[in-house]
């Protein structure tokens, strides 16, 4: 682990092939009469988000049809199932990244829980102050995820088993310490206590860019209320959390050094390791990473919400590796992409809070998620296949 | 061995157990700066924990591993790379769902400032040098962005020889490169061969297979079970001696004699 930047530094100027003339290098134009130009469709439909793009259209298309004149398109429709997709894709950028290293967390949505507890508990029964609460949420959070990493690359045993311990232990502490210290599953006034802290709740609480909201519903863009207010008050935090996290984390895999890192590590561990990418330190952090986005769902919620509970984040670790599924990620890892999981995230959302607004049953809502991910797995599993097969 | 004694790479007497087995024993092997040595072996002769020992994996048990003359301790294969031995294994380090520009530069990314600010992976000089480099090879790839695991086997072996060399490899230590190809393939690699030798780089071409060593190789160290049967340089030794003290060569022998024997009966 000595050295992983500095080989690069003399790669050129050492080199003995660039020493050499250009009548080399030309042959780099030539074509060669075997090699089959692709069309930019055909490299378009194997890109890893091609799936959950086409998923995200049909599933469009299909409520368009269904609840298009329902209010689900409105304006506080849309807020309505965007937000479901915001939450959820939170935690599917970090399933997504970690999943694309080759691992997966199944203790994210006992993480969800124990986070709102993590943040609840000192600040109602100890005194803390919120900000602090919250800081020791993250830091917890955090060092779980690194535990769970630590673990399972120093064992070497599956991360599936290692994190299943982890959403036991973690789901059974939360319920411990909600009954320990409110005699109840629930503790609540959490979010009022948010409120008063101007950074907690700048952060965490409510909606932003409300000047925007009143300026468009004054112009006639959206609608009023009959106070005169802008039917949605603003932007909700969560949104602008998901489009932060997702732009990072998307700009981190495709551009940087650690993302080329990710795809190699999951690809191959044993070539990562041959090459001199660090293993384990790119996988730990992701398993960090992932915890960071779990407590971030938590607290997100806790400051919505009120309070926190201990059934929390119940089998959200299920819905994120769909999201990332229906993405493209593959559940062996070394590929996938945090736009796709994105969007799988926006699906979920689309179709749990638009089924309510259709006259179809709600409990349709399992029936369908299944399917698309059946179909997404296959797909996946087509383009896999496509994209390693020899010539 | 007497006329030249720039020797870049040296195992001097080394011996290498796993507990109660004993791996390698008393094995010298010393790499002439510039030549192709080709190591000998058949399975369990010890060529992979010779090969693992030169790339910093193992470390020798006793005896003494000596680079340009003076005697080193890889703990691990990184410092072998930084000292500019690079090994090719067998399964090539390459991801076959990455494309060959990400594969390429795994490790080694080359990078650029962002707005002159944030550090980002140069994607466009990644793809660029990796087309030239396997284009050098005379290897033409539909893309650089293409996934590795769309090239055949003989291309891939390429492309991480050339990864090696790009990377400024003195040494190149290449583990059964032939193993897998078919035979115009073989040549192919037999050909990069003597492109990275007339380059300057010494290499170590590890295989089974004489026919493909006699003509390539400048001097040949046989292994057989764990023991060094000596080192011979090409003008010393004719490529039907090396195949009798092949282990199972002369067992071959017998066979080609028994079915040639059937065939006259």
């Amino acid at each position: 682990m000595s050295s992983t930047s500095s080989p690069l530094l003399r790669t050129t100027s050492k080199d003995p092939i660039t020493v050499q003339s250009g009548a080399m290098q030309s042959s780099a134009l030539q074509n060669d009469e075997r090699v089959r130009r692709i069309s930019p469709w055909r490299s378009f439909i194997s890109r890893p988000e091609f799936g959950s793009i086409a998923g995200t259209l049909l599933v469009f298309v299909l409520f368009g049809i269904f609840a298009g004149h329902s209010g689900m398109f409105n304006l506080d429709g849309v807020m309505n199932w965007a937000q479901v997709a915001a939450y959820l894709g939170i935690i599917a950028v970090g399933a997504c990244l970690l999943m694309i290293a080759g691992e997966f967390d199944l203790s994210i949505g006992s993480m969800i829980g124990f986070a709102g507890m993590m943040m609840a508990v000192p600040s109602m029964f100890m005194g803390w102050p919120m900000w602090a609460s919250v800081l020791f949420a993250f830091l917890g959070c955090m060092a779980l995820g690194g535990l769970n990493g630590y673990l399972v690359m120093r064992t070497r045993l599956p991360s599936f088993i290692v994190t299943l311990a982890f959403m036991f232990i973690l789901r059974g502490l939360t319920l411990v310490l909600s009954t320990y210290f409110s005699n109840s599953t629930i503790v609540s006034g959490v979010g009022d206590k948010v409120s008063s802290d101007p950074v907690m709740s700048t952060l965490f609480q409510g909606s932003t860019l409300h000047g925007l909201f009143v300026w468009l519903a004054h112009t006639g863009i959206i609608d009023k209320l009959p106070n005169g207010e802008p039917i949605v008050a603003g932007m909700p935090k969560v949104l602008l959390w998901w489009l932060l996290l997702a732009l990072g984390a998307g700009f981190v895999l495709s551009r940087t050094r650690f993302g080329n890192w990710i795809f190699t590590v999951g690809g191959d561990s044993a070539a990562a390791q041959n090459v001199g990418v660090p293993v384990r330190r790119v996988k730990i952090s992701l398993f960090v990473f992932t915890a960071f986005c779990a407590c971030l769902f938590g607290v997100l919620q806790v400051a919505d919400v009120g309070s926190a509970a201990a059934d929390r984040g119940l089998q959200k670790e299920f819905e994120a590796i769909i999201a990332a599924v229906i993405g493209g990620a593959l559940l062996t890892g070394g590929y996938g992409s945090v736009l796709g999981a994105c969007f799988g995230a926006l699906i979920f959302g689309v179709v749990q809070i638009g089924i309510s607004y259709t006259s179809f049953d709600s409990d349709w809502y399992r029936v369908f998620l299944g399917a698309m991910l059946l179909l997404a797995v296959l797909f996946n599993h087509y383009v896999r296949l496509h994209a390693t097969r020899s010539k | 061995m007497t006329d030249n004694d720039d020797y870049i790479l040296q195992l001097e007497n080394v011996s290498k157990f796993f507990g109660t087995v004993i791996a390698l024993q008393d094995v010298t092997l010393r790499l002439r700066r510039g030549e192709v040595h080709c190591l000998l072996g058949d399975n369990g002769a010890g060529k992979s924990t010779l090969i693992k020992t030169l790339a910093g994996v193992h470390q020798p048990s006793r005896g003494r591993y000596l680079v340009e003359g003076k005697e080193e301790h890889f703990t691990s294969p990184r410092e072998a790379l930084d000292d500019g031995i690079a090994t090719v294994y067998q399964d090539l380090a390459l991801v076959p769902l990455m494309s060959v520009a990400r594969n390429f530069f795994a490790g080694r990314e080359p990078m650029r400032k962002l707005f002159g600010l944030i550090p980002v992976m140069d994607i466009d000089y990644a793809a660029r040098v990796s087309e030239e480099k396997l284009a050098d090879m005379g290897i033409h790839i539909r893309s650089p962005h293409q996934a590795v695991g769309t090239m055949s086997g003989g291309e891939r072996q390429c492309l991480a020889i050339a990864r090696a060399i790009h990377f400024g490899a003195k040494v190149l230590i290449l583990d059964e490169p032939t193993a897998a190809l078919g035979v115009k393939q073989s040549c192919n690699v037999l050909k990069l061969i003597h492109t990275a030798r007339a380059r300057g780089i010494s290499v170590i071409f590890i295989t089974h297979n004489v026919h493909h060593a006699y003509p390539i190789g400048d001097s040949f160290t046989l292994l057989n079970r764990g023991q060094s049967m000596g080192t011979f340089a090409k003008q010393d030794i004719a490529k039907e001696a090396l195949l009798d003290m092949m282990a199972g060569g002369a067992e071959i022998q017998g066979l080609v004699a028994e079915l040639e024997g059937r065939v006259a009966a």
